[in-house]
């Protein structure tokens, strides 16, 4: 138990000194998952809108697959994208393993069936009543689609949150993919696993901590967007 | 019948799912007309409308709007589509301010902001709701989003207004006030209004037409007072009596 405060009280000194190599993990962290979930919004989110308006028996069969890779193993996308870009693989010769950008395309395949599935769950709930609407008030394509998931937003937001929460907390993939290297490819979680291995308790610790406030910060301004809570049911 | 006053038209449509949900020989809508579709939960109304409305393709048959037959089952024409306009039973106002709601079909067909505020303002006076304009939609009761709803529906000046069972969820006093504005709004802008409702009393209240569906098919069709007063077929008289048991 002592050890833990201790832990506790170290990581807090490490954070507030701005320790460069904590620092640089947490920043690394932050843009490789932040860039892994703004694609797999970009990709995710027009991809589960179209599904959730589609009526749900002709999509039951991609609905299945996408419930499927929602539970995917990091591991196994890890290993699959390790193998698709090791030397003798397809995509060898771009030069990517152990690299940020592999870290960026394994949790771009674990997160963008996250962020599909949870927004055609969403949208399939209002979707049809509001594209609907959308079109018996003369609103074109374009203006029918950004409706639904402008009226979508909090459900889109959860998944794009839940998306986050799942690679910015994932080390399988980033560990077989990436290489846990020091000032390259190590990240948040490769390093707590690392640390704790060494023994080097206050680092883990501080770097658990620092996972946990980025997540309940993340939540926050999810709380906000959903207009204080008013319609999440937080309250 | 003046043809020159149709202004919709329905030639062999058919709705199929896992049977035929509707039939419809030949049917017409005149112009400045109110219409009252009524009959048993089932009877084809509902699809009758949706169809018109393209929200669905039919299986079979073809509609003219305005003397111009419709590609139905092909891409909706915009133009065509902005013609007429549908309010549902249940209002799906959007999560946004009442005074964005009932700008929405103003802000797609790209007018000035100026003559937004202007209509929107009027609108709201109209439905008797000015003073809930910066109000959150999804704060308001059911007769006050039905109205809003309402406002929405007719900020473009529709030629066509279709509405669905619209009071089916209101209040007498809400009632009261929604048919007032679909009377006046026929009275003033000419606008020809197909109403859906299971509520016969409503019908008689404020339909010039009265067609009666069943099993998908109208069996009878006519000035409300002689469907209500004299109706020929037993089955219309039965549901108009209140014996129809559905």
């Amino acid at each position: 138990m002592s050890r833990l405060l201790e832990g506790i009280i170290e990581a807090f000194t490490l954070i507030i000194q701005f320790d460069p190599y904590l620092w640089q993990i947490i920043i690394l962290s932050l843009q490789v998952s932040g860039g892994a979930v703004a694609l797999s919004t970009l990709t995710g989110v027009p991809l589960g809108a179209f599904l959730g308006l589609k009526p749900a028996g002709r999509t039951r069969f991609i609905s299945k697959v996408l419930y499927t890779f929602m539970g995917l193993p990091p591991v196994v996308a890890g290993l699959v994208i390790y193998l698709l870009i090791s030397r003798s693989g397809p995509f060898g010769v771009l030069g990517l393993l152990f690299s940020p950008a592999a870290m960026v395309i394994a949790q771009f395949t674990l997160a963008t069936p996250i962020i599909a599935g949870l927004t055609m769950v969403g949208i399939r709930s209002r979707g049809k009543e509001v594209q609907e609407t959308a079109r018996t008030l003369g609103a074109n394509r374009l203006l029918t689609a950004w409706t639904v998931i402008r009226e979508s937003r909090f459900a889109i937001f959860g998944a794009i949150v839940t998306g986050f929460g799942r690679v910015i907390a994932e080390v399988g993939a980033v560990m077989i993919v990436g290489g846990n290297i020091e000032g390259h490819t190590r990240v948040m979680t490769s390093a707590i696993v690392l640390e704790t291995s060494k023994g080097h308790f206050e680092l883990a610790i501080g770097l658990g901590l620092t996972l946990l406030v980025i997540s309940f910060l993340i939540n926050s301004l999810l709380y906000y967007l959903q207009g204080g809570g008013e319609n999440s049911g937080w309250k | 019948m003046a043809g020159n006053n149709v202004v919709l038209r329905v030639e062999g449509i058919s709705k199929v799912y896992d049977r035929e949900v509707l039939h419809i020989e030949k049917l017409s809508f005149e112009k400045g007309k109110i219409y009252g579709l009524i009959g048993p939960s089932g009877a084809g109304k509902s699809t009758l409308l949706r169809l018109i409305n393209f929200l669905e393709p039919p299986t079979a048959g073809r509609i003219f709007f305005k003397g111009r037959e419709l590609d139905v089952r092909g891409r909706v024409d915009l133009k065509t589509q902005r013609g007429m306009t549908m309010v549902f039973q249940k209002p799906v106002l959007f999560k946004t301010s009442v005074r964005e709601n009932v700008a929405y079909g103003l802000r797609a067909r790209g007018l000035p902001k100026e003559e937004i505020n202007k209509r929107v303002a009027v609108l709201l006076e109209k439905v008797g709701l000015e003073s809930f304009a910066g109000r959150r939609a999804d704060s308001l009761s059911g007769g006050e989003a039905q109205r809003i709803a309402l406002a929405r529906a007719i900020a473009f000046d529709p030629g066509v207004l279709l509405l669905d069972e619209p009071t089916a969820n209101l209040d007498p006093h809400n009632i009261e006030m929604f048919e007032n504005l679909i009377l006046n709004l026929n009275k003033e802008k000419g606008i020809t209004v197909i109403m859906v409702t299971h509520n016969i009393f409503q019908a008689r209240r404020i339909a010039h037409e009265v067609l009666f569906f069943y099993e998908g098919h109208i069996i009878e069709k006519g000035p409300a007072q002689k469907i209500f007063s004299s109706p020929e077929d037993p089955r219309t008289r039965a549901f108009v009596e209140g014996r129809m048991v559905y």
